[in-house]
């Protein structure tokens, strides 16, 4: 985006606050104010089983928009914290990392709303009286969609950074404390964003399913989109089901351009590369940002604090971190390895039996078995949904993606369309059903990939766009037509990226199948066989022993499914796909 | 000048890894002596792959020694320290800082306040050469004033001693020369408190511009094997007889082997050389200018190739028994020359007898091939065997070259996909 307005050169000297600031200021008020006064709303009385009302009336919606909203921040922040904190001791040793990395790969695949079903009752004991109890639990939800993600991704970037930073950074004798801020942080920063970003579209979907949730037959509704939409299609009132949609689309809107694209322009600069990018990205709240002398002076404080009263402190900070002494990693005594496997594996057989036991006290072996059936008639539906995604949106990513100008516009659709909540549009799609009576075991599947096919556009769309003109050339050169073209060029130039994309779309069809798999339009209820929906259906007769199996079970698909399909593809395509 | 007065000294400095699958030994340095006294810059020089960054890394306490021991002032290194600087040969410097910050992370890691740290980084940015660069971020940059960046940074914190891994051959040659010298003013002029450079390199001529000494590392594994002082008055004349003799005297001692260079057994650690740059060797030895006998300083000169890359050419040319040395000269063996003089196929047959004859690991691939039923064998059994011996890395680098080789030669097949080496060609 170019900038409208002149240049500010001429205000340089003066330290007053200019124009920008003008504009800056009622932004940053309205801000704070908004802040403070949902943060009020979300701790007041509240008794488990009480009927919070939900009004349907259109002009309460900036309200609950705002506490959704709210709801993610608080979720978000949890998440960057608790990256910080897992990756740094999951690279901090080896045995650490044996644990770790595959507990978060774990934790991946267990559906976010399995969590919310189980942990939603310990909330409320934990905050008696107080409606800080629901909420944290569906806060607690929306982290789970997001940290594992996040955390992965910082992980990654800290194994990759180049071993000679560390060294620099040895050498100079940089604290811990400074080689987090100076180093390490600013090397993850790009893909930290780009995973924030795409953890708070996903988590838009959580926001809004686990505002109205029905434990033990007892229903919460916290005031927010979700609850308003759930409220609508108890009445089936579908003009309220529109205004929910028409919130929700402002919502991630103004979080796109107020939070979003300034982080991803202003992240650029930490991109790990010597050549100057081709076109960086912009953000007009960024360039706001950088030319407001306010925030420079508020950034600036701590810092100016800091320089004066250091030379009252002590000559040496004695906090200061202790530098990393000198380590030869290679030496490590197989004993402690051995005892280490030992002691994991113990661990692993004692919360096996535990399970087992708690599950055997309500469900029998027979039961057991049909919930694996379910699971394998949910697998079915994600294995044919993505299929079909696939099917669609690979020719037209592709399409899109050899058309530079083209990719340009849409890319940035697909990822707004990427955030927004299906299950908003789950009443719109499951009202039709009702009426036209068709049957749910075919028609209720593809509320599952609704809201994550655009993941596989998104990604074909990137793939087809870098692939290298030379490559187009020499294919156009060798008069390479029609499937030839799309078997030999095509799409083996979009493979990797699409997997990426594949993965991230069936993952969330998972995800996806407890809330689309049961159904609600006033009274009638629609129910397609699966996983999802036994876990679901529990989740309401506050059956823990069953959800608990639920919960392992599909897990125990999503990970197998995982293993067994996308990384051996992903593997093949490193080896056999990866441009160089 | 007594060892006492030593800034940096190694004592027995010994560097090996063990090996992935085995708990044997992998030796990278082995038993160096070595002191850095004030007031000189001394060089190692080496060829890649013999321990000389290593080295540095533990000079400076970055990486420990496995035996043996760094003193810096008479103290153990255990960890980095202040009065040591390194300057790194891809630059090290952290894109999302400016200059004047990159320059500035020494001194804020020493706590220095913002007023002091400025002026001290100002400094230094004027000394270098870097003003009106403040500014900008390292992307912005040239090569060469990115590693002003880097000397910056290292200078700013004022280092005793000053280390350069390899700190010009990343840029190109005008560059690294303007760079060299402007750093060389310095020094001379003492306009750096610096007091001694001990820096690393495979180029010849770089350390020959501004050494006191040299010290020639072997490798396989990193020993010390030779030192040289360089009485030559600065500014030094790099075709002066005298540095002419020098780059000769370097030549004949890094190209000199006890013996007869001979594969040691399977896991002989073969030089990276592809076949085309034998043959484009071979050829140079062979034109008119030096008929059959060439002098490696001008046969260096003649392919545009630094020591570094012409080296493993000519220790390739050996092992195959194509060519020998001799006191700093190359000479067309009668093989090399019927190799030089047949076509593409009778060169490929030469070429496959003298890798059966000369390199154990060829003729032992051929054998496994040979006595499997199926005339297949996966790659991971000989890189298995590899790794007794060499680090993964290396294994692999070395299976790499034989599959080149044996490709060329015809003597095996070798599938990508399933890493399977086989006795026919695929599609046959």
């Amino acid at each position: 985006m170019r900038n409208p307005f002149p240049s500010p050169a001429i205000l340089a000297g003066l330290r007053l606050p200019n124009r920008w600031d003008i504009l800056l200021l009622p932004l940053v008020f309205g801000g704070l104010f908004l802040l403070a006064w949902g943060g009020h709303r979300m701790a007041v009385p509240y008794a488990f089983g009480e009927q919070l009302p939900i009004s349907l009336d259109p002009s309460v919606l900036p309200e609950y928009a705002l506490r959704t909203t709210l709801r993610m921040g608080i979720a978000l922040l949890c998440s960057l914290l608790f990256t910080f904190i897992y990756a740094k001791l999951a690279v901090s040793s080896r045995r650490a990392e044996q644990i770790l990395i595959p507990l978060l790969d774990i934790l991946q695949s267990v559906p976010v709303l399995g969590f919310l079903s189980i942990t939603v009752l310990w909330f409320v004991h934990l905050f008696p009286g107080s409606l800080l109890g629901p909420e944290c639990a569906a806060i607690f939800a929306i982290f789970t969609s997001q940290a594992w993600n996040m955390a992965f991704s910082f992980y990654y970037s800290l194994r990759m950074l180049p071993k000679e930073l560390y060294q620099v950074a040895n050498l100079f004798q940089l604290s811990a404390w400074q080689r987090f801020w100076k180093l390490e942080l600013p090397y993850a920063m790009p893909g930290l964003v780009w995973n924030t970003m795409m953890s708070v579209s996903g988590g838009w979907f959580f926001v809004v399913a686990s505002e109205a949730i029905t434990i033990s037959d007892q229903t919460v509704l916290l005031p927010g989109i979700g609850s308003y939409i759930a409220v609508a299609i108890d009445h089936r009132d579908l003009t309220a089901v529109g205004y929910a949609i028409l919130a929700m689309l402002a919502v991630i809107l103004i979080t796109d351009q107020l939070l979003f694209r300034p982080l991803v322009a202003w992240a650029d600069k930490f991109k790990f590369e010597f050549a100057e990018s081709q076109e960086p990205p912009q953000s007009w709240f960024l360039e706001l940002l950088r030319r407001a002398r306010l925030p420079r002076m508020v950034l600036a404080l701590p810092v100016w604090l800091w320089e004066r009263l250091r030379p009252f402190a002590p000559r040496r900070p004695t906090f200061r971190l202790p530098l990393p002494k000198l380590r030869d990693w290679r030496r490590v005594d197989p004993w402690l390895d051995y005892l280490w496997m030992v002691l994991l594996s113990g661990a692993a057989v004692a919360s096996i039996v535990s399970l087992t036991r708690f599950v055997l006290t309500e469900a029998d072996d027979a039961e057991v078995a049909h919930v694996f059936l379910l699971g394998l008639y949910t697998l079915v539906r994600v294995v044919i949904l993505t299929a079909l995604a696939s099917l669609i949106w690979i020719p037209i990513g592709i399409w899109i993606g050899l058309r530079p100008r083209l990719a340009q516009r849409v890319q940035p659709l697909a990822l707004f369309l990427s955030a927004f909540p299906a299950n908003l549009l789950f009443p719109v799609v499951v009202s039709f059903i009702a009426l036209h009576q068709l049957n749910p075991e075919i028609w209720l599947s593809p509320l599952m990939i609704l809201g994550t096919q655009w993941y596989i556009l998104f990604n074909v769309i990137a793939g087809a766009a870098a692939l290298p003109s030379d490559l187009k050339e020499a294919a156009a050169n060798l008069g390479l037509q029609g499937w030839l073209r799309w078997r030999r060029v095509l799409l083996p130039a979009v493979f990797p990226s699409y997997l990426t994309g594949g993965l991230t779309a069936s993952g969330g069809a998972w995800n996806a199948s407890v809330v689309a798999e049961v159904a609600n339009w006033g009274s009638t209820t629609l129910v397609a066989s699966g996983i999802g929906a036994y876990i679901a259906q529990q989740t309401i007769q506050g059956d823990h022993p069953r959800v608990a199996l639920g919960i392992a079970v599909m897990s125990l698909y999503v990970v197998l499914f995982n293993r067994l399909f996308w990384k051996r593809l992903y593997a093949f395509a490193q080896r056999r796909l990866a441009l160089d | 000048m007594s060892d006492a007065e030593a800034l940096i000294e190694l004592r027995r400095v010994s560097k090996h890894f063990v090996s992935t699958d085995h708990h044997e030994d992998i030796v990278v340095l082995d038993d160096i002596n070595f002191s850095l006294r004030p007031g000189e810059i001394v060089a190692m020089l080496g060829r890649s792959g013999c321990g000389k960054s290593t080295l540095l890394r533990i000079i400076c306490g970055l990486t420990p020694a496995s035996t043996g021991q760094v003193l810096y002032r008479g103290q153990p290194v255990t960890r980095p320290v202040a009065g040591v600087s390194m300057v790194f040969q891809t630059f090290g410097l952290f894109p999302w800082l400016t200059v004047l910050e990159n320059v500035e992370l020494g001194l804020e890691a020493q706590g220095i306040l913002m007023a002091e740290r400025r002026k001290r980084a100002l400094a230094v940015i004027d000394l270098i050469g870097l003003d009106g660069f403040e500014s900008a971020y390292p992307k912005e940059l040239s090569g060469g004033m990115r590693q002003r960046v880097g000397f910056a940074r290292a200078l700013v914190v004022n280092p005793d001693v000053l280390l350069m891994d390899e700190a010009f051959s990343a840029l190109d040659v005008p560059t690294s020369e303007t760079l060299r010298g402007d750093l060389l003013d310095l020094w001379l002029e003492r306009q750096i408190p610096t007091r001694a450079i001990l820096m690393v390199s495979h180029s010849i001529e770089e350390v020959l511009m501004i050494a006191d000494r040299i010290v020639i590392l072997d490798n396989n594994p990193g020993r010390v094997k030779a030192e040289l002082p360089i009485t030559l008055k600065h500014p030094r004349d790099h075709t002066a007889p005298g540095f002419r003799r020098l780059v000769e005297r370097i030549y004949e001692i890094m190209t000199a082997t006890a013996g007869e260079p001979q594969a040691s057994g399977i896991s002989h650690r073969l030089p990276s050389a592809h076949v085309a740059q034998l043959l484009g060797v071979l050829d140079e030895i062979n034109h008119p200018t030096h008929q059959g006998r060439a002098d490696l300083p001008a046969l260096a000169d003649a392919l545009e190739l630094a020591v570094n890359d012409l080296l493993p050419l000519i220790e390739a040319l050996q092992l195959l028994d194509f060519a020998q040395v001799a006191g700093g000269d190359i000479r067309l063996s009668l093989h090399g020359q019927a190799f030089l003089d047949a076509d593409i196929q009778r060169r490929k047959m030469i070429f496959g007898e003298h890798l059966l004859r000369r390199v154990p690991l060829a003729g032992h691939i051929c054998r496994v091939i040979d006595e499997r039923p199926n005339q297949r064998a996966p790659e991971n059994r000989f890189l298995g065997e590899l790794e007794d011996q060499l680090s993964e890395d290396e294994a692999e680098r070395v299976l790499q070259v034989i599959i080149d080789w044996g490709r060329y030669a015809e003597l095996f097949a070798y599938d990508y996909d399933t890493g399977v080496f086989s006795a026919e060609n695929p599609g046959e």
